[in-house]
């Protein structure tokens, strides 16, 4: 992941955005996002430069980032693993999922792995109620899981990192 | 059985421009823009019977009589692609498949409405819809069915994708509006409805994405087809209804509005799995009241449904086998709903966590009568009377839990210990 909280053409892109929209303030989690493409997670640095792109105060950006679960404000693992614990999930398994994970990855939830690879979360519905139970890691759906098809996802998914 | 909005799907693949248009795809922009004037276009909603299909199933053209639609200047339509009801997946499902389905219909519901910006709320998870939509955007920018003078006449529309990033409560169409907007996604008192002061405090309508999708379909087949689609007498359409839970089968398919849960869980879902029978089901979201066994032969349409005590919802439905603790399935949805709360008003921020204590009370064994005679005191107390709809929800399934399945509340005091836990 990029050290930088945007790069040099985000940052012009936001900039002349904020200044054509009659609504700056509209851009806030686009921005917040963007940073934490970059940045992994949104510091203290990514609160304040998202005001000063979009002309509010820290505590405006703050009181926004800190109301989004999935807006990280402290540090995560390079990919988050979102597992999902509404009722069609937890009607097929989820809780065995959950409980699998805590097991392989030597982590409770809320944790990030020694290694800095994955942190683990519970989510609200992800949408894959027809493949339940799922997952969420990173931005992809994984669904109609076993133990099993998760280990082998989660070694692609080290796999791919390590590339 | 007549495919209306997923009559282009194909397993693992979307449909884009060519596609669509294929099947009669920009057929009903074209002749709303060439033929109808914005008025006509409105009324035909309006006959047609559309009821929206994002949860509360308020009737489309009705809402759209609210709406200031022949005042010109700055107003918004927002589609809510939220969908966090868990439970519900088939916005997700038409949007992977098919997403000029809901451009189409937002092009023609803005023209009916004479409104000049668009924005898709569109959840954290679905990166794939969002890309689908971005490139149908721009394809149909390309065709000039969206931009400045739209197919050489006077409207004009441009469309926006806004992706969020998390929280259930976005999904409420005022917390929507704020989110859109940059601030703190809670609710927003009402009145003033959205249809006069919504986005940046101009008129809105913010509608479903199985609503709007289906607008360009009765422009072209007209009102009369539309309500024809329906399996029963009062409704309208066609129905997307995701199956989910403990069925062998959880396909969301599309059929005529009014099917029968018998039909949808024993022929679409193959029955209940592994040879169980089935208990309850919730039949349109993690907000509808249970049905249980004895309502297998109502027809999942709105009227029916609150017949049934229950609503139509989502019409994601989620099917519980007989093996399935329903105080343990109850705690499960209430604690999400005190997850999820947006800690606005105190019936839901401090009444849900205190009901899903009661709530794991009982499912450890350690419950009293007592505790039942508290619960109903927090369903009284949070039912109606939260600043928005989140906890009420809540409650439906809470309530129907002691409607209908007392016998295994009170068996869980009597014995203390879950009679049904492995």
């Amino acid at each position: 992941m990029a050290e930088v909280l945007l790069t040099e053409d985000q940052l012009d892109h936001f900039r002349v955005r904020a200044a054509e929209i009659a609504h700056p303030r509209e851009l806030v989690i686009d921005v917040l996002r963007a940073i934490q493409s970059n940045f992994g997670w949104v510091p203290d640095e990514g609160v304040e430069l998202t005001g000063e792109i979009l002309r509010l105060s820290p505590l405006q950006v703050e009181e926004v980032a800190t109301f989004y679960d999935k807006i990280f404000r402290q540090p995560v693992g390079k990919r988050v693993i979102h597992v999902c614990d509404s009722v069609c999930c937890w009607s097929r398994g989820a809780e065995e999922i959950y409980a699998h994970l805590q097991k392989t990855l030597g982590i409770s939830p809320g944790g990030t792995t020694s290694d800095g690879v994955f942190t683990l979360l519970p989510t609200c519905c992800l949408g894959a109620c027809g493949e339940a139970p799922a997952v969420m890691i990173g931005l992809t759906t994984y669904g109609d899981l076993t133990p099993e098809r998760l280990d082998e996802i989660l070694e692609r998914e080290r796999a791919a990192l390590e590339e | 059985m007549t495919q209306v909005l997923f009559k282009n799907r194909r397993p693992g693949e979307t449909v884009f421009l060519d596609g669509y248009r294929k099947t009669g795809g920009y057929e009903g922009l074209q002749k709303a823009v060439k033929a109808m004037s914005p008025d006509e276009v409105r009324e035909a909603v309006k006959e047609s019977g559309l009821r929206g299909r994002g949860g509360a199933g308020f009737p489309t053209g009705v809402k759209w009589t609210f709406f200031p639609a022949d005042q010109f200047g700055e107003k918004y339509l927002v589609c809510n692609a939220d969908e966090k009801e868990p439970g519900t997946y088939k916005d997700r499902e038409l949007l992977l498949a098919d997403p000029h389905q809901l451009v189409e219909g937002m092009i023609v519901s803005a023209y009916a409405l004479r409104i000049p910006v668009g924005y898709i709320f569109i959840r954290y998870g679905y990166e794939r819809c969002s890309q689908n939509l971005e490139r149908a955007i721009a394809e149909a920018c390309e065709a000039g069915f969206l931009g400045d003078n739209i197919l050489g006449s006077e409207f004009s529309f441009e469309l926006h994708v806004h992706r969020s990033a998390g929280r259930y409560i976005c999904g409420e169409e005022t917390a929507l509006l704020n989110a859109l907007e940059g601030l703190r996604a809670n609710p927003r008192s009402k009145p003033p409805f959205p249809a006069v002061r919504g986005l940046f405090g101009m008129p809105t309508t913010v509608n479903n994405v199985e609503t709007l999708a289906n607008v360009q379909h009765i422009i072209v087949n007209g009102p009369e087809w539309f309500r024809g689609l329906a399996a029963t007498e009062t409704g309208a359409g066609t129905k997307l209804y995701g199956l989910s839970g403990h069925l062998e089968r959880t396909p969301c398919l599309e059929l005529p509005i009014g099917t029968t849960l018998r039909e949808i869980v024993e022929e679409h879902g193959g029955g209940v799995w592994k040879g169980r029978t089935f208990k309850a089901c919730l039949p349109g979201g993690a907000s509808t009241p249970y049905l249980a066994a004895k309502h297998l032969d109502t027809p999942l349409d709105f009227e029916p449904i609150e017949k049934a005590g229950s609503r139509l919802g989502t019409g994601g439905v989620t099917v519980f086998d007989d093996t399935t603790c329903m105080v343990a399935a109850t705690l499960n949805l209430n604690t999400f709903f005190a997850r999820e709360s947006c800690g606005w008003c105190t019936p839901c921020r401090d009444g849900l966590p205190f009901v899903s204590w009661l709530l794991e009370k009982i499912e450890r064994g350690e419950g009293t009568m007592e505790d039942i005679e508290i619960l109903r005191g927090q369903i009284r107390n949070i039912h109606g009377r939260s600043f928005c709809a989140l906890a009420t929800g809540a409650m439906e399934p809470v309530a129907s839990l002691l409607d209908l399945f007392m016998d295994e509340v009170v068996d869980h005091i009597k014995r203390g210990r879950c009679p049904l836990k492995r």
